[in-house]
């Protein structure tokens, strides 16, 4: 695949923390992808407008505020919704290891936790970017 | 129903997909773009130029919510430079235009310059394309204002803005022999600030060099208290109609499908160049003859040249 | 401070110290051919006079409770009193959280800390669209008067002190806090605790931002106005270098931008005409403490000199206790690892005894577990045990800055505060902190250095035990704090019924003029009293002053 792979770095839900989706945006593009980044609070609508014009091949939410459990699964139907299911959907932030299985079940790809390096991350993505 | 039919019918998706490959340059798209030609240059395109932290994303948000207002149909572009050692990018433009995102009638794309030779104007141009046969009435190009190829983009445009702020200094000094000639309109931004009014009467006096028929007009604003994007409006509406009523519209577009047709050929003579030529090493080779002083650049030039047939 | 001809000899010994130290590591390096603080900085070998030549006693460190107060706040510091030790908590309703302040106090905690829930921070009620799935997550859920009502049922508000980390609305909270003291029979002169409300740090690292800077920096100073007139024990702000540090920053970023932060505050409130000696003493600060133990110690006592210094020279304070930096510190959640998270009990040790150190005045410790979750009752249980191990066993706690005199805590106190002042003067040349925030400037800078320790963790330049050296594998942890999701729904419930049996004319009546209060130039603190005795809710009074002043539009540097 000669062209970068687009990642939508978004921040769902209200909390402010996004050293996290700052870091990850940093480490993506540093592997050579082109990151969109859309700041704070944003809904799951406007996370999936911005997937669905930027065309990106991936959707990484990142979230600290406990609201993953509503949030996430809500980016995966709106994009189903959408047509768009062929764009790669991951989460990472402060997620206790019970509520993975739950998020997995509603189509997040993987969840990455506190203390996972970036390049496990990036080695995700490259890996399993649906389109090709 | 193919991409050209869902683009037609005002499918979000495909048009961002055309967007997509239009920049991977793959040949589908511009077999739909071919096709759908006839059916473009209605959108009015604006350039957004001015060097970085003027405040273009915000004035490109408000300048559009003020178009929504009136009920015209929105599509920016906003191109961010792509890192030339990793390939990768930032594109963080859309946080400025966070409202803009829930509107169904605004297309927001982001796009990294990516390094392409060239390649730039050929990918923005086809997003603009794409933009215009999906209906948009306005189209905003968003960019730095350094660079060839950034300049390039906003040439083109029917309407180019040029942002500044107060507080420069020199800078102003050095990017005035390549802005002057290209802003159509001047927005001085964050012009609560002191010296705004300096900066205003700056670029005023560089104007006085402009001998030309319109005159750019250069308007204080505060994009993020939305302060004098009315006044802005109306001044990009002027030049429209100055345009219109001149004939002048009719000169550009011509001027600038001349650009595009160079444009384009020369991205396709280089591309065959390369392809050719790599094939067999020739450029490595003869670089090493130059550089060894076997023979000179321009024997191995004419060389090149006569040996790739182009088709 | 030290003898001419003595420092001579030093130097002369010193240098044959190190050629002889150099020969000797031909054969035995040392473990690294550098070394880092925490903060990336260089330490040397070995630290003599002669990296404190320049030291002045008498100018440079004095007297405990006295200027420029490098050796601590109070002349006899934990000799007195221990500080306070204040654990930051609340989640889901105010009466969950009700019963978790009162187990605190019954185990031995002295001042209690609210944490609210992000919609109560960003002025939403629980049941605004923007809220779901976030009600009493991070926090206590406070709509309204009546849920503050609940939050301090049966804790008498004359003999704590409360903490409340809300910014935003700030004054809203206090006003409701003052509204629940009032019907306890508390007069507002009594009351005793702090409000973080500081709104630059929220452009800058924490994220809980509504309105614009101008009308922001308005409403801080009419609280300052209000409280020094009304509420004279209250801390007005907390200037929070907290997140800041938590966003990724050094240690002599986390003073030099929050003290820029403090200089705006002041300057601010020096501009809406009030006197510095009135305002200043209120103001108190927020720190993070993290693992160097040594270079975090010699962050505080440099953050307390430099305030002090600069409120002197620069703000032409008088009473010393303008000059005077008091401080809460939190240890750092960032450090925290969600591997063997029983190995965070130790880092919060280590973090709790730089604050010691350092001379906090009130300090709240992570829980291990606060990687992974919000943190349950034993974990909370074992952090508050660790502050009283330090207070009561350690010893440290007996003489006043025990470290002062060492060569490297002088010397590195000496370097932070220059370090910071270089950043102070760096923004005060950008036009002061609004305005760097504005452009970026702070974020990119805490940015770079953010990604610079992810870098040094991922290549292992940086160890941290357990994350990326010393790993085993593990379950995942069980037992973690589940914040029921029907908190959302019951806060939902409370709403609509507030909704229809208050006097919503009366509601009507306050909001309007509370809104004419926000455009004209009235101090707007009375009108929201008011408009919170009629039991409008948090969200409305908030709507209110969006609709007058805006919303603050995010600057990102990445």
């Amino acid at each position: 695949m000669d062209r970068p792979i687009r990642v939508l770095v978004a921040k769902p839900g209200l909390d402010g923390h996004d050293r996290g989706a700052k870091v990850i945006a940093r480490a993506l593009r540093d592997a050579g992808m082109e990151v969109i980044y859309t700041g704070l609070r944003q809904t799951p609508q406007q996370i999936v407008n911005a997937a669905i014009q930027e065309d990106v091949d991936v959707v990484a939410l990142s979230i600290l505020s406990g609201a993953h459990n509503t949030l996430l699964p809500k980016v995966v139907d709106l994009l189903k919704g959408e047509g768009a299911d062929d764009i790669l959907v991951i989460g990472g932030g402060v997620i206790p290891e019970d509520d993975i299985p739950f998020l997995k079940e509603s189509g997040i790809a993987e969840v990455f936790t506190p203390g996972t390096p970036t390049t496990v991350t990036i080695d995700y993505i490259k890996n399993n970017v649906k389109r090709k | 129903m193919n991409l050209s039919e869902r683009l037609l019918n005002g499918d979000k998706r495909a048009a961002a997909r055309l967007i997509s490959m239009v920049e991977n340059k793959d040949p589908k798209a511009f077999e739909v773009l071919k096709k759908l030609y006839p059916k473009s240059g209605n959108a009015y395109v604006i350039g957004i130029t001015g060097p970085p932290g003027a405040g273009k994303s915000t004035l490109t948000d408000k300048l559009a919510k003020a178009l929504r207002n009136k009920g015209k149909k929105i599509g920016i572009i906003a191109v961010d430079p792509t890192s030339p050692f990793t390939g990768g990018s930032i594109l963080g433009d859309r946080v400025r235009m966070s409202d803009l995102n829930t509107d169904p009638e605004v297309f927001i794309r982001s796009m990294g310059t990516r390094g392409h030779l060239g390649g730039l104007s050929e990918a923005t141009q086809g997003a603009i394309k794409v933009l215009d046969i999906y209906g948009m009435d306005y189209i905003f190009i968003e960019t730095v204002g350094v660079g060839q190829s950034e300049v390039d983009i906003v040439k083109t445009c029917d309407t180019t803005v040029m942002v500044m702020v107060p507080g420069l200094g020199d800078d102003i000094q050095a990017i005035k022999a390549g802005i002057m000639e290209i802003g159509d309109v001047f927005a001085v931004n964050k012009a609560d600030r002191d010296g705004a009014k300096r900066t205003a009467r700056e670029i005023d006096m560089m104007l006085d060099f402009n001998k030309a028929d319109w005159r750019p007009p250069v308007e204080l604003v505060v994009a993020i208290e939305n302060k004098g994007i009315e006044e802005l409006l109306q001044h990009i509406e002027e030049h429209k109609k100055y345009l219109r009523e001149t004939g002048e519209f009719e000169a550009r577009r011509i001027k600038n499908s001349k650009f595009e047709i160079i444009d384009l050929v020369q991205q396709k003579m280089m591309s065959v160049l390369l392809d050719k030529s790599n094939k067999e090493d020739m450029i490595d080779t003869l670089s090493k003859d130059v550089a060894m002083r076997n023979t000179d650049p321009y024997t191995a030039s004419e060389n090149v040249f006569k040996k790739v047939k182009m088709d | 401070m030290f003898d001419k001809e003595k420092l001579a000899e030093v130097k002369e010994k010193l240098e044959t110290f190190d050629e002889k130290t150099q020969k000797s590591l031909e054969k035995r390096p040392e473990r690294q051919e550098k070394f880092y603080t925490g903060s990336g900085d260089e330490v040397k070998r070995l630290y003599t006079p002669l990296d404190i030549e320049d030291l002045d006693y008498n100018r440079d460190l004095g007297f405990p409770g006295q200027y420029p107060y490098t050796r601590g706040a109070q002349s006899t510091m934990y000799r007195g009193r221990f500080w306070t030790m204040r654990m930051y908590a609340g989640f889901a309703t105010a009466e969950e959280s009700n019963k978790r302040y009162k187990y605190l106090l019954e185990q031995g905690q002295t001042g209690l800390s609210v944490a609210f829930d992000l919609p109560t921070q960003i002025g939403y009620d629980s049941d605004h669209a923007l809220a779901e799935g976030e009600v009493g997550k991070v926090g206590v859920a406070i709509d309204s008067l009546a849920d503050m009502e609940i939050l301090f049922d049966g804790i008498p508000l004359d003999k704590v002190s409360t903490s409340m980390t809300i910014n935003a609305p700030a004054s809203v909270l206090l006003a409701m806090y003052i509204a629940v003291a009032e019907k306890q029979g508390v007069s507002q002169d009594k009351l005793r605790g702090t409000i973080q409300n500081d709104i630059l740090k929220e452009y800058i690292a924490r994220g809980t931002y509504i309105f614009p800077t101008e009308p922001s920096m308005r409403l801080i100073t009419n609280i300052f106005e209000y409280c020094s007139e009304n509420v004279p024990k209250w801390n007005t702000i907390s200037i929070s270098g907290y997140h800041i540090r938590e966003a990724g920053s050094t240690a002599a970023q986390e003073v030099g931008f929050t003290i820029a932060d403090g200089i705006a505050y002041v300057e601010a409130a020096i501009k809406a005409g009030l006197d510095v000696d009135k305002f200043a003493p209120r103001l108190s600060f927020f720190f993070n403490a993290h693992n160097d133990l040594l270079e975090e110690v010699a962050k505080f006592r440099a953050a307390r000199r430099l305030w002090a210094r600069i409120m002197k020279e620069r703000f032409g304070a008088k009473d010393p206790k303008s000059m005077r930096l008091k401080f809460h510190t939190q240890t750092g959640g960032s450090t925290l690892t969600a591997q063997q998270p029983d190995n965070n009990i130790v880092r919060v040790a280590i973090q709790t005894l730089a604050a010691v150190l350092g001379g906090t005045q009130s300090l709240h410790t992570n829980s291990r577990d606060e990687a992974l979750a919000l943190p349950t009752e034993d974990s909370v249980r074992i952090a508050l045990r660790t502050q009283q191990i330090v207070a009561y066993e350690s010893g440290v706690t007996n003489t006043v800055d025990p470290l002062a005199g060492s060569y490297y805590i002088e010397a590195k106190t000496k370097e932070i505060e220059e370090k910071a002042m270089e950043y102070i003067k760096k923004i005060d040349e950008l036009g002061g902190a609004p305005r760097a925030i504005d452009v970026g400037y702070i974020q990119q800078e805490i940015m770079d250095a953010a990604y610079d320790y992810q870098k040094d963790v991922e290549t292992g330049k940086r160890i941290v035990v357990g994350m990326n050296k010393f790993q085993i594998d593990e379950e995942p942890p069980k037992e973690l704090l589940k914040v029921d999701p029907a908190v959302g729904e019951l806060q939902k419930e409370k709403l609509a019924k507030l909704r229809a049996e208050r006097d919503n004319d009366a509601v009507k009546e306050k909001l309007e003029a509370l809104r004419k209060a926000c455009e004209g130039d009235d101090n707007v603190m009375p009108y929201i009293i008011d408009a919170v005795k009629a039991y409008a809710t948090l969200g409305e009074v908030c709507g209110v002053m969006r609709e007058v002043f805006g919303e603050y539009q995010q600057s990102v540097n990445l």
